[in-house]
C-alpha cells in the first residue's frame, strides 16, 4: 500500500511557484529523502503534507486520507519533526515528552508508558528532569526529535533533522533513524547527500518547485551518468533548473 | 485532554518565568504598599481618601491584571516565532483546543493575583468583609478582558512588540485612566469622558462599590467590562484563528 500518493500538488506566493504539480508515491516502510537546493520546494511539500499550510492545486493521500478534505485525520497518524529544533523551553524532557502524547490524545496512563519508553530508547533518563531551555544543542535536537516518534506515527516527516549538528550527534542520530526503518514511512529532508545515500531507500530530487529525478542512490548516478550522488545531485539539480 | 494537556503546558511556561511572576503579583504589590506608604503621610485634616485602602486595593487589583495581557500575550507571540507552533499545528488540536488552552490558565493565575492584592490590603488595614469575595468576583470579567487583549496582541505581534505594547502601553493606560493614581473627576474634561469610555476605570468603580457594598451601582459599571471582554474576545479569537493558517501559508 503507498503510505502517500502526491497528485499534481502545488503551492503558490502570489507570482512565485513553490511547488509546482508534484507528484510522487512514496511505499509504506520506506525511508524517503527529499533532496534539493534551498528554496527547492521540500520544506513547504512537507508543510502541505503535514496540513498545516493549505495547497493551491492538487491534493495528497496520507495511508488514503486527503490532505484537503480530511487533515484532522490525518494528523492523527503523522508527526513532524521541524527544521529548527521546536521545544516547549520551561517544561523538562519528560513534560515535554508527555505534553506531545496529550495533545495527540493519548490517556494519562498511555503517556507515561509511551514517555517511559522513548526516554529509555533515546537514553534521555539523566536528563529527564532537566528543563529544556538549559540542553545543549545536540540534545535539545534529540528531544525534539524523540516527540516526533513517541506518538508512533505511520508517517514521520524529518525536516533537516541533523541540522548544527557536529558530526559524532548528527551519526549517533543516523543510528536512531536507522532502528526506526520499516517501523514507520520516513520523509526525510537534509542538505547531505551522504545522510541521504546511507539512510535513504529512495531519493526524490526537487528544483525549482519541480521533481528532476526519483529513484535508488544507484539509479540516480546511472541517469545522470555520474559515479557519485554529489555529482548526480549536481547534474540533475541544474538540468531540473533549466 | 487534548486542550487540557496544551493548558498545564501553558500554564507551566507561564508560572515557571520568574521575571513574570514578579512583574504580574510583585510589582502591583510594591505600588500597593508605597501608595499606602504615601497614604499614611497625609495628615487627615487634608480630607483625601484617594489613597485609602478600601479605594487603592480594587484600582491596584485591576492594575496588576494588566500584567495579565503580557503573559497571555508574550506566550502566543513566542510559540508563533517559533518552530514549536508548528509542531502544535501538526497535531489533532483544534481551533477551539488553542483558544482555550491559551486563555483557561490564566483565568485561575488572575483570580490569585487579585486574592494576593486583597490579602495584603488586609494586612495593610482593608476590613475583612464578605464584600471582598464580591469584589474579586466582580473582577473577574476585568481578567477575561485583559486575556483576550493578550490573545489578540500575541496573535498580531511579536514577542518585542506585546512587551512594548502589553507591558508598557497598556500598563500605563490601565493605571492612568482607571482612576486609581488621581480622582478623574478632577481632572474632567476629555480625559474624563475618554476614560469614562474604556473598561479601566469602570472595572475599578465596580470592584470598589462591590468592595463597599453598593451592590445596586455594580451592573452599570460592569456591563462595560463585559462589552469590551466580550467584543475583543470575539475578535481575538476571529483573528487568531486567521492568523492559525496564514502565519503557515
Amino acid at each position: 500500500m503507498a503510505a502517500i500518493e502526491i497528485r499534481d500538488l502545488s503551492k503558490n506566493y502570489k507570482d512565485k511557484k513553490a511547488v509546482d504539480s508534484l507528484s510522487l508515491t512514496v511505499e509504506e516502510g520506506e525511508l524517503f529523502a527529499l533532496l534539493g537546493v534551498n528554496g527547492a520546494g521540500k520544506t513547504t511539500t512537507i508543510k502541505m503534507l503535514s496540513c498545516i499550510s493549505k495547497p493551491s492545486g492538487g491534493d495528497a493521500l496520507i495511508m488514503g486520507r486527503s490532505i484537503i478534505d480530511e487533515p484532522l485525520s490525518v494528523k492523527e497518524i503523522i508527526n513532524v519533526s521541524p527544521q529548527e529544533t521546536a521545544v516547549a523551553p520551561m517544561l523538562t524532557v519528560r513534560e515535554n515528552l508527555e505534553l506531545i502524547c496529550g495533545i495527540h490524545g493519548f490517556s494519562k496512563q498511555q503517556s507515561k508508558e509511551k514517555t517511559d519508553k522513548i526516554i529509555d530508547e533515546f537514553s534521555l533518563s539523566e536528563i529527564e528532569k532537566s528543563k529544556a531551555k538549559t540542553l545543549s544543542g545536540g540534545w535539545q535536537r534529540r528531544l525534539s526529535i524523540a516527540m516526533a516518534i513517541i506518538t508512533e506515527p505511520r508517517v514521520l516527516f524529518l525536516d533537516e533533522p541533523t541540522l548544527g549538528l557536529d558530526v559524532l550527534a548528527r551519526r549517533e542520530l543516523w543510528k536512531m533513524i536507522e532502528k526506526l526503518k520499516s517501523s514507520m514511512t520516513i520523509i526525510l529532508t537534509t542538505h547531505y547527500l551522504e545522510e541521504a545515500q546511507s539512510l535513504s531507500d529512495r531519493i526524490a530530487i526537487m528544483a525549482k518547485g519541480r521533481l528532476s529525478a526519483v529513484g535508488t542512490a544507484q539509479e540516480l548516478m546511472e541517469l545522470s551518468g555520474k559515479s557519485s550522488l554529489e555529482d548526480a545531485f549536481v547534474a540533475l539539480c541544474e538540468e531540473g533548473e533549466k | 485532554m487534548k486542550m487540557l494537556s496544551f493548558a498545564s503546558r501553558n500554564t507551566k511556561e507561564i508560572i515557571r518565568d520568574k521575571l513574570t511572576l514578579f512583574f504580574g503579583i510583585g510589582f502591583p504589590l510594591v505600588i500597593l504598599l508605597l501608595l499606602s506608604l504615601i497614604n499614611s503621610n497625609i495628615p487627615p485634616e487634608a480630607k483625601m481618601d484617594m489613597f485609602s485602602i478600601e479605594k487603592l486595593a480594587p484600582g491596584v487589583a485591576v492594575f496588576g491584571l494588566s500584567f495579565i495581557s503580557l503573559f497571555s500575550g508574550m506566550i502566543i507571540a513566542k510559540d508563533r516565532s517559533s518552530s514549536f507552533m508548528q509542531r502544535l499545528f501538526t497535531s489533532p488540536m483544534k481551533p477551539s483546543d488553542y483558544i482555550l488552552g491559551y486563555t483557561l490558565p490564566l483565568i485561575p493565575i488572575a483570580a490569585v493575583q487579585v486574592i494576593v492584592v486583597f490579602a495584603v490590603s488586609i494586612a495593610l488595614g482593608l476590613e475583612l468583609s464578605v464584600h471582598i469575595l464580591s469584589s474579586v468576583a466582580v473582577l473577574m470579567p476585568a481578567a477575561i478582558l485583559y486575556i483576550a487583549i493578550g490573545l489578540l496582541c500575541g496573535s498580531l505581534l511579536s514577542d518585542k512588540q506585546v512587551g512594548s505594547v502589553c507591558g508598557a502601553l497598556l500598563a500605563n493606560l490601565s493605571a492612568w485612566l482607571s482612576g486609581t493614581w488621581f480622582d478623574l473627576s478632577l481632572v474632567g474634561g476629555g480625559l474624563e469622558k475618554a476614560a469614562k469610555c474604556l473598561p479601566f476605570c469602570r472595572a475599578v468603580d465596580a470592584a470598589r462599590y462591590a468592595l463597599s457594598g453598593e451592590y445596586g451601582k455594580i451592573m452599570p459599571e460592569l456591563v462595560w467590562v463585559i462589552g469590551y471582554a466580550a467584543v475583543i474576545m470575539v475578535l481575538a479569537v476571529i483573528i487568531f484563528t486567521k492568523k492559525m493558517k496564514s502565519d503557515n501559508n
